[in-house]
């Protein structure tokens, strides 16, 4: 009898960690209190020593003098600080998942002319990428999709969620022109100047009759609206459809262009067509225009920063320099990485322009506040206040510096798991068992 | 515009001829915070160079007369960084045609006017392992090279006395290019396998041909020497151990076999490079004596990068693998001082670790760390002096020594520092890198149109 109990209670507690094993940790809402943090709050300072109060989805408290709810879970940051949740401004998170393989690629749809697509729809909220890379911190991307010269609509999105419409921030939604370019697309591209150049004209001339006809569509539609009795409704075009938010200022438009000449023209392009809503993203050579682009007062998405420069001849460190060079010039800047595996390296692009002129101050809103703001959700992310979703993150120091480990990532307030496949595999690896001892079956 | 170019080029020939007359230097860098490497950190310290090396190290060394001396009061000096794995500085990258070309070597085409070796120098590097591509199972031999950006003879650049070494390459690459793109073998890590069994058979023949013909002409003196094949002296060479392999692989399982094959023809130095899975048979990688040469964090670009892991660098340097990270990147080695910080944050490494990634460890999988890779009397001077501890994000190199000669200021050099303006490109237009580009030069050369087109969407290592 004794050894009957005995071997129930070395049976039970053999299984004990194989439970554990099969507890899957998930993310988690409630009421939590964080306190005596360094807050970084981006738009009100810092805060030593202060206590900031998560309920349900929301920021509710933060300050020196915060009463903690008897229902909150406390999580003691002592000599920990507490950011708001990195944005990263331009992406193909969730849009693909192995780069080679085509059948897990979907930013890319067929033709030049694909505005009425839409990236979020293609966004896996499962994608095994997607918490490799929250867990430096990053909560929020713009994922977007490329190609062609209208390739679809870019989706705000933050890092977690089930299914896309939760993971959808602000119902952010911009629409992508990829601009022509007047410059070469590799060192491999050998075309003369001149076919260069028609081959841009070319293009510009498409562009210029898409959009002819996106405003004339924009006018029968307008018309129809306004006296559906009397007038035409338009035919069905889908890309043209899909414009009209541009076309009325309800939708931004965000025109990827990097080198210095087809800035000039973007801008001269943006003007003549009256654009009010314009993001130009990417922006390599932003530098060298950089007045143009402020006195235009169009907003930039610039990177990635970790990049060559764009001429042989330029300066090593002119793509590290770009984005301290714009804002000097008095651009609105925001970082982005161009990335999806890597997402996770954007407070490294973020360092890196610091360093080279930009300052940390200006880097650490360049991922914070300014996207948010560019983006049109700064009343719900960007900083740390009362009121704005839980998007945040606590680490052990300068979140810049690689050596700096994060601690807990929330993302609208849910507390994620610091969990993910390149964890879990070192996990396993670090000591393998067996090590080196075949297994007995194998001899 | 074009005319001014072309004028600043030739004043700043003028200028760099003058600047590196002298292949070796002299110098005096003082009061420096000195990373050794080896050694440990020493504050506050000063390092003697004469003729090109390190001639002492310590605190209040005597200056010498009329030696130039740089105030490193409040900088960092480290060894100069090596990228065991890269493409720069070369006109071509593969010849991929035929799964075995062990005769080529990249050393044929070294191109010196290379601005990226510049670049390389302007992120600390001073020594570059460049390599054939991974188009063939057996590629070409590889180039050890000191960046002495403003010399114009190819043959400056070749780092003297450093062991020859071969590029092999495993999986994806070469199935794509043979297999799937010429209807031979390998189509399969199977035939991968054979491939490198049938190469190394062959050479074994070759070889017993050759040493009875040396043995037949002592006693016949018109004795019929074999066909020379320059392919299967090659071969032949690595079988002896006079050529290290460097080896592009990802998975487990092909690591595992190339250490069998490797086994069984009595070869016994390896590196792995990339090797993405190598954190899975990290201890069958330790008992064979393999070294392994990683990225920090790349992965998910191909399939065979799924699996990957941040910390491999982490559990391979814990389970006794002698690991570096590298580049193959013409981007990604300017700053290879930050990819090693990542080795802290991901797997916990000390700072000594970290920095042995990019310093002595790619220094041993060269076979150069008797000269280069750390800091210690009677070592080439090569030397990177940055503004604050290398691996933290704050940190900006601000000048790089090499062999005693500073061939990167960055508070002297001007902007332009190409030595010459290619005449086939007599009007500089920008490149649009877009997003998709940094990455990838070791399939270039592979059918160029096809290749371009899969590269607008994936540009693979």
């Amino acid at each position: 009898m004794k050894r009957l109990l005995l071997l129930w209670v070395i049976g039970w507690l053999l299984s004990l960690p194989a439970a554990q094993a099969t507890d899957m940790p998930k993310a988690r809402r409630g009421v939590f209190a964080l306190t005596n943090a360094r807050i970084i709050t981006v738009t009100q300072g810092v805060i030593e020593r202060g206590t900031l109060i998560i309920r349900n989805d929301r920021i509710v408290a933060i300050g020196t003098d915060v009463e903690i709810p008897p229902d909150a879970e406390i999580i003691d940051c002592t000599g920990l600080e507490i950011y708001p949740g990195f944005i990263d401004s331009g992406t193909y998170l969730g849009l693909v998942e192995i780069r080679s393989l085509p059948e897990t690629r979907d930013y890319r749809e067929q033709g030049d002319l694909t505005p009425h697509v839409d990236a979020l729809t293609a966004v896996n909220p499962n994608s095994v990428l997607i918490p490799v890379n929250r867990v430096n911190g990053i909560t929020t991307v713009l994922t977007e999709p490329e190609g062609g010269l209208l390739p679809g609509k870019a989706a705000l999105i933050n890092l977690f969620g089930y299914t896309p419409e939760q993971m959808h921030v602000g119902g952010v939604r911009l629409m992508v022109l990829d601009f022509p370019s007047k410059g070469r697309r590799g060192p491999w591209d050998r075309r003369k100047p001149e076919d260069i150049e028609k081959a841009f004209r070319q293009a510009m001339e498409k562009l210029n009759e898409v959009w002819d006809r996106a405003e004339l569509y924009a006018r029968i539609d307008s018309a129809y609206r306004a006296n559906p009795e009397k007038n035409p409704r338009p035919l069905y075009v889908p890309a043209l459809q899909a414009l009209l938010p541009v076309l009325r200022g309800e939708m931004p438009l965000m025109i990827k262009v990097d080198l210095a000449p087809d800035i000039l023209e973007a801008i001269q392009w943006v003007k003549k067509r009256g654009l009010k809503r314009v993001i130009f993203s990417g922006v390599a050579e932003g530098w060298r225009v950089a007045d143009k682009i402020a006195e235009a007062g169009i907003p930039c998405l610039v990177g990635p920063i970790l990049s060559l420069p764009t001429r042989e001849s330029d300066r090593y460190d002119k793509a590290y320099a770009n984005a301290g060079l714009l804002h000097a010039a008095g651009v609105k800047i925001a970082i982005r990485t161009g990335d999806a595996a890597n997402v996770r390296n954007l407070p490294y692009h973020a360092g890196f322009a610091a360093v080279y002129g930009l300052g940390r101050e200006a880097a650490l809103r360049a991922i914070t506040i300014n996207p948010a703001e560019i983006f049109g959700v700064d009343d719900l992310i960007g900083s740390l206040e009362v009121g704005k979703k839980a998007n945040l993150f606590v680490a052990d120091g300068d979140p810049f510096e690689p050596k700096t480990q994060v601690r807990y990532v929330f993302i609208d307030g849910y507390l994620i798991p610091m969990d993910n496949r390149q964890l879990r595999l070192y996990q396993e690896f670090l000591h393998r068992q067996p090590g080196l001892e075949l297994h007995p079956t194998t001899h | 515009m074009l005319r001014a170019n072309l004028l600043a080029c030739c004043l700043l020939l003028g200028l760099t001829c003058t600047v590196y007359a002298q292949q070796k230097g002299d110098l005096f860098i003082r009061n420096g915070t000195v990373l050794t490497v080896t050694n440990g950190t020493l504050p506050n310290t000063d390092i003697l160079i004469r003729n090109g090396k390190i001639a002492a190290i310590g605190q209040h060394l005597e200056v010498p007369d009329g030696i130039e001396v740089i105030d490193a009061t409040g900088l960092y000096v480290m060894p100069g960084i090596i990228d065991a794995h890269s493409h720069i500085a070369i006109s071509n990258v593969n010849e991929a045609t035929n799964p075995v070309t062990a005769e080529v070597s990249v050393g044929d085409v070294l191109n010196p006017y290379d601005i990226r070796i510049y670049r390389a120098l302007a992120g600390g590097v001073t020594v570059s392992h460049v390599m054939h591509g991974s188009a063939n199972v057996i590629g070409g031999q590889n180039e050890t090279i000191k960046h002495r950006y403003g010399e114009t003879d190819p043959d400056a650049l070749r780092m003297e006395g450093a062991p020859r070494t071969i590029k092999f390459a495993l999986g994806e690459n070469p199935i794509r290019v043979h297999g799937r793109g010429h209807n031979v073998t390998p189509l399969s890590r199977m035939g991968v396998e054979f491939i490198i069994r049938d190469a190394f058979q062959k050479a074994q023949r070759y070889m017993e041909a050759w040493e009875r013909y040396e043995q037949e002409r002592k006693r016949n003196p018109r004795a019929v020497p074999p066909p020379y094949n320059e392919r299967l002296e090659v071969l032949a060479d690595i079988l002896r151990g006079n050529i290290l392999i460097h080896c592009h692989s990802y998975r487990a399982d092909e690591i595992l076999m190339l250490l069998r094959v490797l086994k069984d023809f009595g070869i016994r130095r390896v590196v792995f490079q990339h090797a993405n899975e190598a954190f899975k048979v990290a201890p069958e990688l330790a008992a064979f004596g393999a070294m392994v040469s990683v990225f920090a964090d790349w992965w998910a670009y191909k399939f065979e990068v799924y699996y990957s892991t941040a910390y491999n660098a982490a559990i391979l340097t814990r389970n006794g693998v002698i690991t570096s990270i590298n580049s193959d990147s013409p981007e990604l080695n300017r700053h290879l001082y930050h990819e090693a910080a990542k080795a802290i944050k991901y797997g916990g490494l000390t700072e000594d670790e970290a920095l042995a990634l990019i310093t002595i460890n790619p220094a041993r999988q060269l076979g150069i760390e008797d000269r280069v890779g750390s800091i210690e009397v009677g070592k080439d001077a090569d030397l990177a002096i940055f503004s604050a501890h290398p691996l933290s994000i704050y940190a900006v190199c601000k000048k790089t020594i090499v062999d005693g000669i500073v061939r990167f200021d960055a508070d002297r050099d001007p902007d332009d520092m190409r030595l010459r303006v290619d005449p086939e490109r007599p009007v500089e237009l920008a490149i649009r890198w877009g997003d998709h580009q940094h990455h990838q030069r070791c399939l270039e050369g592979v059918d160029l149109i096809a290749f371009l087109t899969q590269t607008l969407q994936s540009v693979q290592p």
